[in-house]
């Protein structure tokens, strides 16, 4: 399809190439921290609150304070005031994936028009109640599922999706392990 | 002893500097720390033959001249080439001499070596780009009943235990590994983790010729907007044999070899692995139909549709879906891990200070961040071939005429 209007999906690439280039020679400025604080509320419900974070040297806040009600629904016999902790997980994966999307389509000049991801995640819950051993508390397997509507062959659209993944941090947290230390003050 | 140039290795890439050298009467000695040829008599395991075929390895001055054009040689005939090349071009070789520091000095560099020092205004650092394995750190944290070895310490399958063996990496060199390992009667689990996927003949030709004529190996590393990721690159799976086959995933699954994600972690004896399998088999297969995609566009514009065979697809690369995260390294089912997690080079001996924090050369296409200080034979150095003998040549053009300028001074440039 021929197209004058140059590819836009909103995202700054140029920005991006240039902090690439000045991180490389900069590492210690590239290093982040990311935080989150949760209070309980009340059964299994708990909000979580993210603002501040650390970056580029300095310390950073969001344009708001975000939170993110969590709970569990009516058939684990609790009040469903939020998302499952899980349903946050695969959120945040198809989140960090379509960022990368949007982001890799814009590098390689590819205009999308939609974007839908659809995720999946297996659990047996016989591991989070404690009913077999052999059985992981977390997912057994997660499936996500694009549909891309783009100026793009197939297999172009499956290059961006692939490069998503690869240079996504929640996809990176999920398929490889992490040292996780919990405290208490 | 003072000469005006001294280059640093006399294997492929040094003495295709020698003799570019030599073409411009520039003065030069090249120090060798072993003989000819060093790495590889030395660092290669037994069954390694080149992947590019016997045609590809053109140094200046010097080509094939067999009757097997299309044959790949082995570690005994690529020594007695690369000896031959250096009787040919009379390079000034000093064997059994081992460069232990190189500083700046006035007017050039001092160059101490165990049977001496030399002085001159340039030095070439031809001294490979596989010195040093690659380990990971987590290599550490395998239980001590478990053999490991490095790829550069791999001879053949015999070295190795009776039972499991899992390779790490599946570059050239952990597929070949792998391969043969398996065949040995030893299972191979292979942990994959980015790869590049190539056939060793696509449309009834070597995939070296395609990408010679095509221009694929000449790109340039000024064309790259992301070098850092080019030059790091695992070697594409390849093998040069005489029945010209494939060592890709498919091929190794073939024979029975077990496919495993990326080694992420090993925590308490038990290994656990990547689970992005399936993506790093779809990103290979994806960038190989590019690589192909590419090469039928230029048969076509070049008229050659006629005459070879027709466009294909090869088969998807299998993975079991969900394949194990983790393996407990006690149960004895691993005996010996191979680490074929690549290969860095060993500058401990370079007292300039051009190395980054990663322990590389600062290089602007082999011409290093100090005045007169040259670098050869590293991956994507000036082109993607940088890393093929056959890139050697190209690379000592650009880069003696370079330090040819460099010696003129800049009142005559």
């Amino acid at each position: 399809m021929e197209t004058t209007t140059p590819v836009d999906n909103g995202v700054n690439v140029e920005a991006l190439l240039e902090a690439r280039e000045a991180l490389s020679d900069a590492p210690e400025a590239a290093q982040f921290q990311w935080r989150a604080t949760c209070e309980w509320v009340s059964g299994t419900h708990s909000r979580s609150t993210v603002e501040g974070f650390f970056g580029l040297g300095e310390e950073h806040s969001h344009k708001s304070k975000f939170t993110f009600d969590a709970d569990h629904p009516e058939v684990f016999a609790s009040e469903d005031h939020g998302a499952t902790p899980v349903e946050l997980v695969l959120a945040a994966l198809a989140s960090c994936l379509t960022a990368g999307v949007a982001s890799v389509a814009q590098m390689r000049d590819i205009q999308l028009r939609s974007v839908t991801a659809t995720l999946e995640g297996g659990m047996n819950i016989q591991g989070i109640l404690g009913a077999d051993n052999d059985v992981r508390n977390g997912f057994d397997g997660i499936k996500v599922t694009y549909d891309i509507d783009a100026d793009a062959t197939p297999d172009d659209i499956r290059a961006v999706v692939a490069q998503s993944q690869k240079r996504s941090a929640v996809y990176d947290v999920i398929t490889n392990p992490t040292n996780v230390s919990v405290e208490v003050n | 002893m003072h000469t005006t140039s001294v280059v640093i290795g006399a294997g492929h890439a040094g003495l295709a500097m020698s003799r570019c050298l030599s073409d411009r009467a520039i003065d030069h000695v090249v120090l060798e720390r072993g003989d000819v040829a060093n790495s590889w008599k030395t660092e290669r395991w037994d069954s390694l033959r080149l992947l590019t075929p016997n045609w590809q390895s053109r140094l200046p001055g010097f080509g094939y001249e067999g009757e097997d054009p299309d044959g790949f040689r082995n570690m005994a005939e690529t020594i007695a080439f690369i000896e031959r090349y250096a009787k040919v071009i009379s390079a000034p070789v000093e064997t059994r001499t081992t460069v232990t520091s190189v500083r700046s000095v006035d007017g050039g560099y001092e160059v101490t070596t165990d049977r001496g020092a030399w002085s001159a205004r340039t030095v070439v650092i031809a001294s490979g780009a596989c010195n040093l394995p690659n380990v990971p750190a987590l290599a550490d944290l395998v239980p001590a009943e478990i053999a490991t070895l490095a790829a550069l310490e791999y001879r053949n399958p015999d070295q190795l235990d009776e039972g499991g063996v899992m390779v790490v990496g599946a570059s050239a060199t952990g597929t070949q590994m792998a391969a043969e390992v398996q065949r040995s009667g030893r299972p191979v689990t292979l942990s994959v983790g980015e790869h590049v996927r190539v056939p060793r003949i696509y449309r009834g030709l070597d995939i070296k010729w395609w990408m010679d004529r095509c221009g694929v190996l000449d790109e340039h590393y000024t064309e790259y907007d992301n070098l850092e990721r080019v030059r790091n690159l695992p070697s594409p799976q390849l093998a040069g044999s005489d029945d010209r086959r494939t060592v890709d995933l498919n091929s190794l699954t073939d024979i029975g070899v077990k496919l495993i994600g990326r080694l992420a972690g090993i925590n308490d004896g038990n290994a656990q692995f990547s689970g992005s399998l399936q993506n790093q088999c779809v990103l290979s297969d994806l960038k190989m139909n590019r690589l192909l995609d590419r090469i039928d566009e230029w048969a076509t514009e070049n008229g050659l549709d006629e005459t070879v065979e027709s466009p294909h697809r090869f088969e998807p690369t299998r993975f079991e879906t969900s394949p194990p995260l983790g393996l407990s390294l006690a149960s004895g089912k691993i005996r010996t891990i191979i680490w074929a997690t690549g290969f860095r080079p060993d500058y401990s001996w370079l007292d300039v200070p051009v190395l980054d924090r990663k322990g590389r050369i600062r290089h602007d296409g082999g011409v290093a961040e100090a005045p007169g200080l040259y670098l050869m034979g590293i991956p994507f150095l000036r082109r993607r071939k940088s890393s093929l003998i056959d890139g050697a040549g190209d690379d000592a053009r650009d880069l003696s005429a370079h330090l040819a300028s460099f010696l003129d001074g800049p009142s005559r440039s």
